[in-house]
């Protein structure tokens, strides 16, 4: 372990582009949590007066066409775009990773049947199925959260799929098996921490499609519903003011969930150097 | 040898950048073959004879670098020259085989079309006649039925036919000088000795000089007239293969004679070298790159040295020989 | 080669019977009672009823997929409430317009990466690798709705050098006549130059934005497959040989770096048809993805179902085609097939 700290700071230094990552996962996370308290306007309160303003130093990002203030709502918006993010990963995670390394565990008839699965998922452009979800579970922020589950679920499971195949002939896990340990008991206990670093990048390389989904199916105004803020809700809102001039609206919001994405791909991409020195590009 | 040699490197010298530090992998390395001379360069992995043979062809990768040295051929510093003509040279003049040739072909390409490739690149044949010429190249490296094999893709030949194909390209424009950077590994006994014995006879029907390149002490003696012996990019010994084997004056070279198994050996009288290559990267290492590894070490062995004349066309780097 | 199309073809029927056992498994997924959401929000009890029996949705679940399965088979996708059209052909005629700008992205894609990740290969470490490096890492964070608008901000608003933003041609000028559907060789065939540069410019701003977006995952695989096999054996080989660095680059290493990235058109397939639906909601763009937007937004479910259908029908196609490519390209696949 801290052989694997010290490659980490070695790669760190080495890097200044993943330090700069974590730098604004950490601003992504103290926004998501403290956005509320610290927004300076109530996201939601519309005032026809200040109605379509530039920005300025009371409005930072400007306003919009109820008046509502853009900052406030960016930054409000964040709980929200890095939760359903959050959700959505760690749901595909969770079923991926354990359907996975038992496929690749077990083989035979579990290794056919979720393959199917996830070959069937795959079979379709991603982004088209999670639409199709969502249209048939109902329009609200769980199915969001549940499509995009689905479409990020083959992934995980190649990869856990892959590795549990790797570590079925192991020597530790061999160990475990011959001191008595239960077959669920090597899966869990044995096989499944140790492909948690590789799960680790396969999350944060995923957690980038997933905003990016998620921002997706609510800019075609399904999920999130308005007036709540919401970064891919909001653009499809300025989408009306482009092209009369009125930039800001759509901007802001849109290069939040920009900067998001960013982040969490060179996060991904760092944690990749960090436990997988030899994929390196 | 009174006539000019086909090859003379002096005091080459390269430089490999790596993420853990500067590697001076050759150190003034001096290497001469005759023409029509078989030349065999042998010693452990590591130890810089492959390196010697890239950075006289000029393929070394992007990381190393030649930091010294000169390579006469044929009137020209191969070191010195620019690129461009180096390209011209490479292929026509000099060539060079590699092991594994089952990976060191162009796995897409019909066999013939490599071969063609090159014969049209140096002028041996115009497009149109290249095929047929690629044919009678097979056919030379005694290919049977070669109008079908030349349309076979690698991935369908055996590892020994790929090394004929191999041969085949270095050898289509009849180039002066071959180097065999362990041409038989990766291929079975049996096929071993047929590419050995060919090698050396399309040598000898044309006059090629040639450089073979291999960590085998025996098959170098069967094969070559000379041996040179290299350890951590130096040159220690340099003499006929029957003197050397008949007295070795380089402790390293004494103790790879005794790794090596003969015919009456039994597997006791066979013995391993102690100690492993010096790390090149270091900056304290001594002039006798062995010493830190010879059990004849002397405090002087820190000094520098040159390879001495030992006796007739007998050349050792060893402030005490045996 | 034959052997190759039919292997393949086999690998894809699972493929497609899995797409229309999922199509068929989201329309009884619906919330609430399905035959109230097809018949619309004002629909009558009586009308839900007639509806109900109508889609046989009395039936048992197997005889329901019998009647989907056989209903796909003569090419009944169901009706739109929105357009009152088969849905079959509110589709087909919008199809051309996605194809023509998909392609075009995709087109546009691969003429910009291929050659960037070649060259970002060949010359590692240099200002065009760090531009690979950017262009890459950056083209995969933009979100193409977002991009597209700011497309149409800078190029329409600001210079006004772009057409508006909506639809296939403007308003004056008259759509070429239909034999392909693609408005840019529709034009050319009757040489009517003025709709050709019409279409070309509402094209070039949804086209762009889509190719920036899948831009990324080409470069990146063309540097890394150019990049392992320029350290290849078989490279030393050519370079020992002689041979120009011409040959060498593009007839030894290129050939083979270029395996990889077909592979990899398939996954650029997956994120164009799914921009696809995102660009054309920005651009008003008169194809199947705007087709589906407007439906869901009114509840009408037919056309989602049948343009998630089409949708996997055309990708499955797509990756069919791919690995027909690959056989080409590859004789050690097409040999063994």
């Amino acid at each position: 372990m801290s052989a694997l700290l010290r490659h980490a700071r070695y790669v760190l230094s080495g890097n200044p582009v993943t330090a700069l990552a974590f730098g604004l996962f950490g601003l992504l996370l103290f926004a998501a949590i403290f956005g509320s308290a610290i927004a300076p306007y109530d996201p939601l309160a519309t005032e026809a007066a200040r109605a379509l303003k530039p920005p300025s130093a009371a409005h930072w990002f400007g306003t919009d066409q109820l008046g509502r203030d853009i900052f406030s709502r960016v930054l409000v918006a964040t709980r929200l775009d890095l939760t359903i993010a959050f959700a959505s990963v760690i749901l595909a995670f969770l079923l991926g990773a354990l359907s996975g390394v038992a496929a690749g565990y077990f083989g035979g008839w579990t290794e056919r049947i979720v393959g199917r699965i996830a070959d069937t998922i795959m079979a379709f452009p991603l982004f088209v199925l999670a639409m199709g979800i969502v249209a048939a579970l109902g329009n609200n922020v769980t199915n969001i959260v549940i499509a995009t589950a689905i479409i990020n679920y083959p992934l995980y499971v190649r990869v856990a799929r892959a590795e549990a195949n790797i570590r079925r002939d192991a020597g530790f896990v061999e160990a475990a098996r011959l001191s008595g340990n239960g077959e669920a008991r090597v899966l869990l206990g044995h096989i499944l921490p140790n492909i948690m670093p590789i799960m680790m990048v396969q999350m944060s390389l995923t957690m980038g499609y997933a905003i990016l989904n998620a921002a997706g199916l609510s800019f075609i105004g399904l999920g999130v519903k308005p007036p709540h803020p919401e970064w891919g809700i909001m653009v499809a809102e300025g989408a009306n003011f482009i092209q009369s001039g009125e930039w800001w609206i759509a901007l802001f919001p849109g290069a939040t969930l920009m900067l998001a994405v960013f982040c969490f791909n060179l996060l991904g991409d760092g944690l990749r150097d960090i436990v997988d020195p030899r994929q390196r590009t | 040898m009174t006539a000019a040699p086909a090859l003379k490197v002096e005091n080459l010298s390269v430089e490999f950048r790596t993420r853990a530090g500067v590697v001076r992998v050759l150190e003034a390395v001096d290497l001469e073959v005759g023409k029509g001379e078989t030349v065999a360069l042998v010693g452990e992995s590591g130890s810089g004879k492959s390196v010697t043979a890239f950075a006289t062809m000029g393929i070394l990768d992007p990381a190393g670098r030649v930091t010294s040295g000169s390579a006469m051929f044929g009137g020209a510093d191969l070191l010195a020259l620019p690129e461009r003509e180096l390209a011209e040279l490479r292929g026509r003049e000099l060539s060079m085989i590699f092991q594994n040739p089952r990976t060191a072909l162009n796995p897409i390409r019909r066999v013939g079309q490599q071969i063609a490739d090159v014969l049209v690149r140096h002028g041996g044949a115009t497009r149109a006649q290249a095929p047929q010429a690629a044919i009678e190249m097979l056919r030379r490296v005694r290919i049977p039925d070669p109008e079908r094999r030349a349309r076979a893709y690698p991935f369908e030949l055996s590892g020994g036919m790929c090394q004929r194909v191999m041969i085949a390209i270095a050898l289509a424009c009849r180039p002066s000088l071959l180097i065999a950077d362990e041409p038989t590994t990766g291929l079975d006994v049996t096929t071993q000795a047929v590419i050995m014995d060919l090698i050396g006879e399309l040598a000898r029907e044309s006059g090629m000089a040639t450089v073979f390149i291999t960590h085998d002490l025996a098959l170098a003696a069967e094969y070559c007239d000379r041996i040179v012996v290299m350890h951590a990019g130096h040159i220690v010994e340099s003499a006929p293969s029957a003197q050397l084997f008949a007295g070795a004056r380089h402790p390293y070279t004494a103790r790879l004679l005794a790794a090596t198994p003969g015919e009456t050996d039994s597997l006791q009288g066979l013995q391993s070298i102690p100690g492993n290559l010096p790390d090149l990267r270091r900056t304290d290492l001594p002039a006798c790159r062995y010493s830190e590894r010879c059990e004849r070490r002397k405090p002087e062995c820190v000094s520098p040295l040159a390879l001495a004349k030992v006796g007739e066309r007998h050349l050792v780097a060893c402030r005490f020989p045996l | 080669m034959l052997n190759l199309l039919l292997s393949r073809l086999a690998t894809a029927i699972p493929s497609v019977l899995g797409v229309i056992v999922v199509t068929f498994l989201l329309t009884r997924l619906l919330p609430g009672d399905p035959a109230a959401y097809f018949a619309g929000l004002a629909a009558t009890p009586q009308a839900v009823a007639e509806i109900r029996a109508k889609l046989g949705l009395d039936k048992s679940l197997p005889e329901q997929f019998l009647v989907y399965v056989q209903d796909l088979l003569s090419g009944n996708l169901g009706t739109s409430l929105t357009t009152g059209q088969p849905v079959t052909a509110d589709i087909l005629t919008r199809l051309p317009a996605s194809a023509e700008l998909t392609l075009l992205a995709l087109f546009l894609a691969a003429a910009i990466a291929i050659p960037l990740g070649v060259l970002a290969a060949v010359k590692q470490g240099s200002w065009i690798d760090h531009l690979c490096r950017i262009v890459t890492t950056a083209g995969v964070s933009l979100p193409v709705f977002f991009t597209g608008l700011l497309f149409a901000y800078v190029f329409y608003y600001l210079l006004q050098i772009a057409p508006a933003p909506t639809g296939r041609l403007d308003a004056f000028l008259t759509p070429p006549p239909h034999r392909t559907g693609f408005y840019l060789i529709d034009s050319l065939l009757v040489r009517n130059t003025e709709a050709f540069w019409g279409a070309l410019a509402q094209l070039a701003l949804p086209a762009a934005s889509m190719a920036i977006f899948s831009l990324a995952p080409l470069a990146r695989m063309t540097r890394g497959s150019m990049l392992s096999v320029l350290g290849g054996d078989f490279i030393r080989t050519a370079r020992a040989s002689g041979l120009a660095p011409r040959t060498v680059i593009f007839t030894y290493a290129f050939r083979n770096a270029v395996l990889p990235v077909i592979t990899v058109l398939g996954m650029v397939f997956s994120f164009l048809l799914g921009a696809n639906v995102l660009v054309e909601t920005v651009f008003a763009w008169p194809g199947i993805g705007l087709y589906a937007v407007n439906a869901l937004l009114t509840s009408d479910y037919a056309p989602v179902q049948g343009f998630v259908l089409t949708m996997a029908v055309l990708y499955i196609t797509l990756n069919l085609a791919i690995d027909l490519l690959y056989g080409l390209v590859d004789p050690r696949v097409r040999l063994d097939a």
